[in-house]
C-alpha cells in the first residue's frame, strides 16, 4: 500500500509517497497554477520512486490550494497535517511552530500526534514567510543570505510588527547607516516576538518541532527557539512535514 | 429550507414587508424609538405605545461611510451602526422619533455622543457591575427613561401599561425561546444559518403579536418535520455553539463558513439570541423587576461578567456542543480580553474545544478563517475516535 500527500501551498508545491516509509519526497513550485503543479509534483514523486499511479491507493490534499485538484480522496488542513508529520518525525513532539507564506500557526499535539490546540495569526502578514521576504527584499538580499548576515550580529530594534510599517523602519535604519547584519538579526528578533505572542495563546511544552519552508533559516530557527526559552527541533526536511502528514493519513485511513 | 417550510418564506421577507408597515403606523401616528442594544428596556417603549425597532449594524455596506468620521480601528459593529445613520439609508433609522442607547463599551458610547447630533437621543447611563447599589441607580435610570418618554410622546406609562407590556415581552421570549430550544435536538432540524435569519428579522416586526404567532408556528412546523426525521445534517454533524459578539444578517460569515465546512450551528449565546430570552421575573415592584431582568444580561462591558460563564456552561450541556466558538470583532476590546476568561472556564469545566476568531464584516479574512474553523472540525472529528 502507497499513499500520496501533496501539500499545495502559497509558493511551494510537495509531494510525499509514504508506505511506512518516505518514499519520494518532491517540491516544485506553486506558480499561478496551483492545479498544474499539484499534479507536476505528483508525478515528480511517481518517477522518483518508480510507483505507477495506480498503485497509489489513496492521495489526500492539503495546504492553500487542496481544494483545486479533483484527484484528491481526501482533504485535510495542513494544521492537522503538519502535527500528524511533525509526530511521525519526532514522536516527542508535543508542539509545531509553522511559518508558512501566508500564515503562521503554532499547534499544540498530543501523545498520538492529534491537534489539540492551535493558534494561528491573524490578517496581517507579520510573523509570517510574506514578512520576511518584503525585508529581505529592502536589504536587497536572498532568504539565505539574511540568515547568514544575522549571524554574530546585535540585532537592531524593529519596533513595528507590520510589514508595512517596518518596511518604512527598515528604510530608516539603512539610511541612518545601521548594519545590515544587525538589521537582519532585528528582523528575526521581530518575527520570534510575533510568534512568541501567538504561542502565549496555546500551551507550549518544551519539545517544539519547527515546520514549513522558513525553518531552513538556520538563524531564525535560533532566535524564535531563544525568544521562547525552548531546543527547537528542526526536521531535514522542514518544508515537507505537511506533505508528508498528509500522506501518513491516506496510509492509515 | 424554504420549499418544505411555508412559516419559514413569511419571515424571510419580513424585514422588507416591515419596513413599510413602519410607514404606515407612523402616518397614523405611531411613535417609533430605534434601540441597539439589549440593555434597552424595551418593556417601557412598548408601554409608552411606541414601536421599538432594533437599529444594530450587521452590514458592511455603510462602514467606509462611517470610517470619514470615526477610527477605521474601531468595531465594525459601531461603524455600522453609524454608517446607516449617516448615509440614512436604513429605513428603520429614519423613521424613529428617538434613540434609545446606553453607557456599554466605549466605542458605542462615544459614537452615540456623534449620533445625538442627528437625531433625539436618550441615553441610559449604564452601571458596570451587577450589584445592589448598581440596580438602585438603574432603577432611577429606568425612571429616567418613563419620564423621557412620557414627555416626548405625551403619554401617560401607567401600572396597567406596564405589567401588559412585561406580559407581552415575556411571551416574546418564551416564543423565540421554544424556537432556540429546538436546536438542542441530535441532529438539528434547521441551520444556523436559517435560525439566524429568523432572529435577525423577526427584530423588525411592527406588531409583536403577529410575530408571536408566525414564530410559534414556525417552531410547530420545524418540530414536525423534525419528528419525521428531516434535517440538513446527521446526527454524527459537529454542533457548535457560538458565543462572543452580536451577529446578525451582514455579519454571518463565520456562521455560513462553519456550515459550509461541514458544521452544525446550534446555538447562539449572543445577544440576539439566547441571552435575549431571559424572561422578566414578577416582582412585586414591576419596574425593579424589569431593571433586575436588564442589568443581568451578562454582556462583557460588565465587570466581573460571571453569567456569561455560567450561561456558557449551562448551554453546552444542553444543546449537546461538541465545540465552541468565541467570535469577536476587531476592535472589540471586552469580548477580546474576556474570551481568554471563557476558554480558561470551559477547559476547567465542560472540556469542550474552544476557537476564539477575530474578524470583521469584509471577506478579504475568507481563506484563513476557513483553515482555522476546518482545523478546528477535524480537532472534533479526532476527539470523537474518527480518523486522526
Ligand atoms: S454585546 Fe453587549 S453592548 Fe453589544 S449589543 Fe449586546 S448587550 Fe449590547
Ligand atoms: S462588539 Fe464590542 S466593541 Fe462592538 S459594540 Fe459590541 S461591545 Fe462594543
Amino acid at each position: 500500500m502507497v499513499a500520496a500527500g501533496i501539500d499545495i501551498g502559497s509558493t511551494g508545491t510537495k509531494a510525499v509517497l509514504f508506505d511506512g516509509e518516505i518514499r519520494a519526497s518532491i517540491v516544485v513550485p506553486t506558480g499561478w497554477d496551483p492545479k498544474a503543479a499539484g499534479l507536476e509534483a505528483f508525478r515528480q514523486a511517481l518517477d522518483c520512486a518508480g510507483i505507477a499511479e495506480g498503485d497509489v491507493h489513496s492521495i489526500v490534499g492539503t495546504g492553500y490550494g487542496r481544494v483545486s485538484l479533483p484527484i484528491f480522496d481526501r482533504k485535510v488542513t495542513e494544521i492537522t497535517c503538519h502535527a500528524r508529520g511533525a509526530h511521525f518525525l519526532h514522536p516527542e513532539t508535543r508542539s509545531v511552530i509553522d511559518i508558512g507564506g501566508q500564515d503562521s500557526k503554532v499547534i499544540s499535539v498530543d501523545e498520538h500526534g492529534r491537534v489539540a490546540e492551535f493558534a494561528m495569526n491573524d490578517k496581517c502578514a507579520a510573523g509570517t514567510g510574506r514578512f520576511l521576504q518584503v525585508m529581505a527584499g529592502v536589504l536587497d538580499v536572498s532568504l539565505e543570505q539574511l540568515g547568514q548576515l544575522a549571524v554574530g550580529a546585535t540585532p537592531a530594534r524593529i519596533s513595528s510588527m507590520c510589514a508595512v510599517f517596518a518596511e518604512s523602519e527598515v528604510i530608516g535604519l539603512l539610511a541612518r547607516g545601521a548594519d545590515k547584519g544587525s538589521i537582519a538579526a532585528g528582523i528575526f528578533h521581530s518575527i520570534a516576538g510575533r510568534i512568541q505572542g501567538l504561542a502565549g495563546k496555546v500551551t507550549l511544552s518544551h519539545r517544539v518541532t519547527f515546520s514549513g519552508g522558513v525553518a531552513l533559516n538556520r538563524e531564525l530557527c535560533s532566535a524564535i527557539g531563544a525568544s521562547l526559552g525552548v531546543d527547537m527541533c528542526v526536521p531535514h526536511a522542514p518544508q515537507m512535514v505537511g506533505a508528508l502528514g498528509a500522506a501518513i493519513m491516506g496510509f492509515e485511513a | 429550507m424554504r420549499e418544505i417550510c411555508a412559516s419559514f418564506d413569511e419571515i424571510a421577507g419580513l424585514r422588507e414587508r416591515n419596513a413599510i408597515a413602519l410607514k404606515v403606523a407612523k402616518d397614523r401616528g405611531r411613535k417609533v424609538v430605534g434601540t441597539y442594544c439589549l440593555f434597552s428596556p424595551v418593556e417601557l417603549i412598548v408601554a409608552a405605545g411606541a414601536i421599538p425597532v432594533s437599529l444594530c449594524g450587521t452590514s458592511a455596506t455603510p462602514i467606509p461611510a462611517a470610517e470619514k468620521v470615526l477610527p477605521r480601528s474601531l468595531c465594525p459593529l459601531i461603524k455600522s451602526s453609524y454608517g446607516f445613520a449617516l448615509t440614512d439609508t436604513c429605513p428603520f433609522f429614519h423613521f424613529s422619533d428617538l434613540l434609545l442607547a446606553e453607557t456599554t463599551c466605549d466605542g458605542k458610547k462615544k459614537m452615540y455622543e456623534l449620533l445625538g447630533r442627528m437625531k433625539p437621543l436618550h441615553l441610559m447611563q449604564l452601571p458596570q457591575v451587577q450589584d445592589e447599589a448598581a440596580l438602585e441607580y438603574w432603577v432611577l435610570e429606568l425612571k429616567r427613561l418613563t419620564r423621557r418618554l412620557e414627555q416626548a410622546f405625551d403619554v401617560q406609562i401607567t401600572p396597567e401599561k406596564l405589567a401588559a407590556a412585561v406580559l407581552l415581552l415575556n411571551e416574546e421570549r418564551r416564543s423565540l425561546k421554544a424556537l432556540q430550544d429546538l436546536l438542542k435536538r441530535k441532529p438539528a432540524p434547521i441551520s444556523g444559518m436559517d435560525l439566524l435569519t429568523v432572529l435577525h428579522n423577526r427584530g423588525f416586526t411592527v406588531d409583536k403579536r403577529e410575530a408571536i404567532g408566525l414564530i410559534d408556528r414556525l417552531t410547530a412546523e420545524l418540530a414536525g418535520l423534525s419528528d419525521n426525521g428531516f434535517s440538513p445534517f446527521t446526527s454524527r454533524t459537529p454542533r457548535i455553539l457560538l458565543t462572543g459578539v452580536p451577529v446578525g444578517i451582514g455579519s454571518e460569515k463565520v456562521v455560513r463558513l462553519v456550515e459550509e465546512l461541514g458544521g452544525s450551528v446550534v446555538c447562539f449565546e449572543s445577544c440576539g439570541a439566547y441571552k435575549k430570552v431571559d424572561p422578566v421575573l414578577p416582582g412585586k415592584d414591576l419596574l425593579r423587576s424589569i431593571a433586575e431582568k436588564y442589568l443581568r444580561v451578562p454582556c462583557s462591558c460588565m465587570s466581573p461578567n460571571t453569567g456569561r460563564l455560567q450561561l456558557l456552561e449551562k448551554l453546552v450541556q444542553e444543546f449537546q456542543a461538541d465545540g465552541v466558538i468565541d467570535l469577536t470583532w476587531q476592535g472589540c476590546h471586552t469580548y477580546n480580553v474576556e474570551s481568554f476568561t471563557v476558554k480558561r472556564h470551559l477547559q476547567e469545566t465542560v472540556q469542550v474545544p474552544f476557537l476564539q476568531i477575530e474578524t470583521d464584516y469584509s471577506e478579504s479574512d475568507t481563506e484563513q478563517l476557513k483553515v482555522r474553523i476546518e482545523a478546528f472540525l477535524e480537532v472534533i472529528g479526532t476527539r470523537r475516535g474518527g480518523r486522526p
